[in-house]
């Protein structure tokens, strides 16, 4: 009995379903920080601008 | 910082393990007499299903605790454990399938093992669903951890059921005549390595996961930061 295809699917399947799993998350992430980063400078430019202005800093509760 | 370090050192042991895994499997463990080189998928097979079997205990732990504590980071381990048990159940179906065939003569039957374990994977396929389609509130995190508990209630039925039904599945650990399922000591030194193996990428990814779940945490955090300081300045 010899079923190399069947051996080479099986283990072909398993390393792309787990990159492709891996390359999935590591986009979601890449992502969410580069969003993450652009809010958190659009917070700060707004509050500098706001004390610059001389009022309070906006409320952040 | 220290979170990033630990991912780190994860993936790199993780690999470290896979190809200490992948030389056992193809280089040191002996050919089985019967079913020749196809039955080194068992290597793979098994601990995908094992890791995916603890990863919905886990799912079920961590939701007990947020449906007892109500702490959002328990939400998050379950989630993000439903979704790498997810990744392992789909690739113990895969790998069993690609199996099944050249061995049983068929990529699937209706077997009390596989069955059970198709209702596995169809409980969790609808409690990521519910997570992705419905809205990020308390009361869908807690209707999702009671999905999560009953669904690992089918866990013991698939471990059981070679032994309360008629199954052409095989037994690992001990057959049903109660002898031992691997008698080759490097058999058992090799399904040990792959479960290790398996075990640390499990670890990585499901940290992966929960560093992507914080970091999105954190973005509706901001995102109502933000909402209230334009509101804010609007009003003045």
């Amino acid at each position: 009995m010899d079923h190399l295809g069947y051996l080479a699917a099986a283990y072909s399947a398993f390393f792309v379903v787990i990159f492709l799993y891996v390359v999935f998350l590591w986009r979601r992430q890449h992502a969410l920080e580069v969003e993450l980063r652009a809010l958190e400078a659009r917070l700060k430019s707004r509050a500098s601008g706001a004390s610059a202005r001389g009022g309070e800093p906006p409320s952040t509760d | 910082m220290a979170s990033s370090i630990t991912r780190i050192q994860l993936g790199r042991a993780t690999l470290v393990l896979m190809l200490a895994a992948l030389t056992m499997i193809f280089i040191y463990v002996p050919t089985e007499a019967d079913q020749g080189v196809v039955q080194r998928i068992f290597y793979f097979h098994v601990p995908s299903a094992w890791i995916s079997f603890g990863a919905f205990a886990l799912v079920a732990i961590a939701s007990a605790f947020y449906l007892w504590l109500g702490d959002q980071p328990w939400d998050d381990l379950a989630y993000a454990a439903a979704e790498c048990g997810m990744v392992f159940c789909t690739l113990f179906i895969i790998t069993g399938s690609l199996w099944a065939r050249p061995i049983w003569g068929a990529w699937w039957t209706w077997d009390s093992r596989l069955t059970t374990s198709l209702i596995l994977w169809l409980l969790y396929v609808g409690y990521l669903a519910l997570r992705n389609m419905a809205d990020d509130t308390p009361q869908v995190a807690r209707f999702a951890a009671v999905v999560g508990i009953v669904g690992a209630l089918d866990i013991p039925v698939i471990i059981v059921s070679v032994r309360l039904w008629r199954t052409i599945h095989p037994s690992v650990i001990v057959t049903r005549e109660g002898g031992r399922g691997l008698e080759d000591p490097r058999m058992i030194a090799t399904l040990l390595v792959a479960v290790v193996a398996f075990t640390a990428l499990f670890a990585w990814l499901l940290t992966l996961r929960v560093c992507e779940l914080r970091a999105r945490s954190r973005l509706n955090d901001l995102r109502r930061e933000f909402a209230l300081a334009e509101a804010a300045a609007g009003g003045r």
